[in-house]
């Protein structure tokens, strides 16, 4: 099933795939930035693969020079039965994502988080607020160089 | 709070609010008669500290806005600061219902990066106690609900039941909240006879309550009036949204993780993926109790079928010894030491694994760097994502509704604010 999905994608856009990677049997698939929209349209309305549903929508901090944080989307097939998940690659001057919001509704509050977590900006999401922090709060706290204590008085306390 | 959209005014208000601490304000137009309305996160029948903000017009619900965070303790940045043993005690205050559940899920995780395979024994005892959370959890849901919508008899019927599954886990590891049952590799101690013959018990009297129940509320004028046809989700909204668990079989579509993504020994075991279609309250009312009764089957299919045999994976470098043997052993107290102290070393990579817990798709998405700590671990909580479709199921409805809405989503505020 992995590799029939690898050659769908490919057939569908291949210049839009940068790489793929295997991992007790978990399939990744990393997406060109700019593509994941019609990537994730592709997916969900293909009649073989059907990714009807998004679980997750994960921002990670790989904390590296080139390409400093990630996205992954964990999308899941009823027809299928089956987990995917794509990737893409964002620089840390520019950390702004597609949003795939009007792909699947349920990436709404998924994306508020790895919004709130790690501070990457979705485009062309409706409501793109904190959705665990404070709205005044300044830092994104699963960055890798946010401490592990907090930063004293990032967090006013309540005036009454 | 930035006015970020300033083309909706009245949303910008709903929001200005929830920054501001208002309990009430009237919109411009007083002839609309719409009001916002604040609701928790101190009240009772929101399970927890969910708060709500909601746009009324007269009685009827025209908008809302969940409000999470009141119970964040950032698990994620804990995680990636300790060793993979360490987090397992914080899996338990998640989805504080049903504890080893989320245990069983972390450990799986964990062991799919890992490549650990865990004897027989210790998959069907991972298999009772999770089935023994998933009755406990709905236990508690099923009465919450009832009494939300005003029949106090039941939640207390239920957890008298319930208790009994707390008083199993008492005997079986010591605790009857905080479980940390699930060891990676195994688990923390061995299933008892005593356990049997307790879980036996409690089976037997399951059943009757579960008859008591239905016959307080299937017939129940008030309580069918106050659920039918209430917090309605359309069966495409429902997978648009990434509904999981009871609430997107309620809505008729058949996913069950431990029938469509196998783990542990579910393929071996014979039950039921209970669906309806009616996709409101009552529905998910339903299904939660015929699922009681297929994990019933499941528990007494699981005790049969028991095999002997060690509980824990035979790998001293990447599974914690047995406490007494690190007292008396040298060699298990040196990997006792070095366990605790250095970690196990996974293999760098990346997975997810999910199971079906109560509230639906539980799920880790670990990212291993090959040190002792997890590099990014995220939890894929069900309440979280079950919330996120809150407002659609509560747009047109009556502000009475609200309290069976919630208490038919059944959140656990542990885990959708982590």
């Amino acid at each position: 099933m992995n590799s029939r999905i690898v050659e769908r994608l490919n057939a569908f856009s291949r210049e839009s795939v940068e790489g793929t990677d295997e991992f007790r049997g978990d399939l990744t698939v990393t997406v060109r930035r700019a593509d994941i929209v019609r990537v994730a349209t592709f997916l969900k309305d293909d009649p073989e693969l059907s990714f009807e549903q998004v679980i997750d929508v994960i921002g990670v901090d790989m904390y590296r020079p080139d390409f400093r944080f990630e996205v992954v989307y964990v999308l899941y097939s009823l027809k299928n039965k089956k987990y995917l998940r794509l990737k893409v690659r964002v620089e840390e001057d520019h950390p702004v994502v597609p949003s795939v919001t009007g792909v699947w509704a349920g990436a709404d509050w998924a994306e508020r988080e790895a919004y709130d977590m790690v501070g990457i900006k979705f485009e062309g999401h409706h409501d793109l607020r904190r959705l665990y922090m404070p709205e005044d709060f300044e830092y994104h706290p699963l960055r890798k160089d946010f401490p592990l204590m907090g930063i004293p008085d990032s967090l006013p306390l309540p005036r009454r | 709070m930035t006015a970020r959209n300033a083309a909706d005014p009245e949303r910008s208000k709903i929001l200005q609010a929830l920054e501001d601490q208002d309990t009430s304000l009237i919109l411009d137009d007083a002839l609309e008669n719409q009001m916002i309305l604040n609701m928790g996160p101190q009240h009772p029948a929101t399970h927890g500290v969910l708060r709500l903000l909601l746009k009324l017009d007269g009685e009827t619900v025209v908008g809302s806005v969940p409000d999470l965070g009141y119970l964040h303790r950032g698990y994620e940045k804990i995680a990636e600061n300790g060793t993979y043993h360490e987090f397992i005690t914080h899996t338990d205050r998640l989805d504080y219902l049903s504890p080893i559940s989320n245990n069983v899920a972390y450990v799986l995780a964990v062991e799919k990066l890992i490549g650990l395979e865990v004897p027989r024994r210790a998959q069907y005892i991972r298999v009772l106690v999770s089935e023994m959370s998933r009755i406990a959890s709905h236990l508690v849901s099923v009465g919450s609900m009832a009494m939300d919508v005003g029949a106090l008899t039941v939640l207390l019927w239920t957890f008298r039941e319930r208790e009994k599954v707390l008083d199993i886990y008492d005997v079986l590891c010591g605790a009857r909240f905080t479980t940390s049952y699930a060891r990676i590799g195994g688990l923390q101690q061995d299933w008892t006879p005593q356990c049997t013959t307790m879980l036996r018990h409690f089976l037997g009297e399951l059943e009757a309550d579960l008859r008591d129940v239905e016959k307080l509320l299937s017939t129940n004028r008030i309580f069918i009036d106050r659920c039918e046809d209430v917090g309605y989700i359309s069966r495409e909204d429902a997978i648009r949204w990434g509904l999981t668990g009871p609430l997107l079989r309620a809505a008729g579509v058949p996913r069950d993780l431990r029938r469509d993504v196998p783990y542990l020994v579910y393929p071996e075991l014979d039950f039921n993926v209970v669906t309806l279609t009616e996709s409101d309250a009552l529905a998910r009312f339903y299904v939660r109790l015929a699922e009681m009764r297929e994990s019933a089957k499941i528990l007494h299919q699981a005790l049969d079928r028991l095999p002997a045999g060690p509980f824990n994976a035979s790998d001293p470098k990447r599974v914690l010894p047995q406490k007494e043997r690190t007292y008396t052993k040298m060699e298990e107290l040196i990997h006792d030491f070095m366990l605790i102290n250095m970690g196990i070393d996974p293999p760098i990579g990346e997975v997810y694994h999910a199971v079906e817990s109560s509230k639906g798709e539980l799920g880790f998405f670990i990212i291993s760097d090959g040190t002792a700590h997890p590099w990014r671990l995220k939890i894929r909580s069900p309440s979280t994502c079950n919330l996120s479709a809150l407002p659609v199921m509560l747009k047109g409805g009556m502000i009475s509704d609200i309290v069976a809405v919630i208490g038919s989503l059944d959140p656990v505020m542990g885990e959708a604010d982590k």
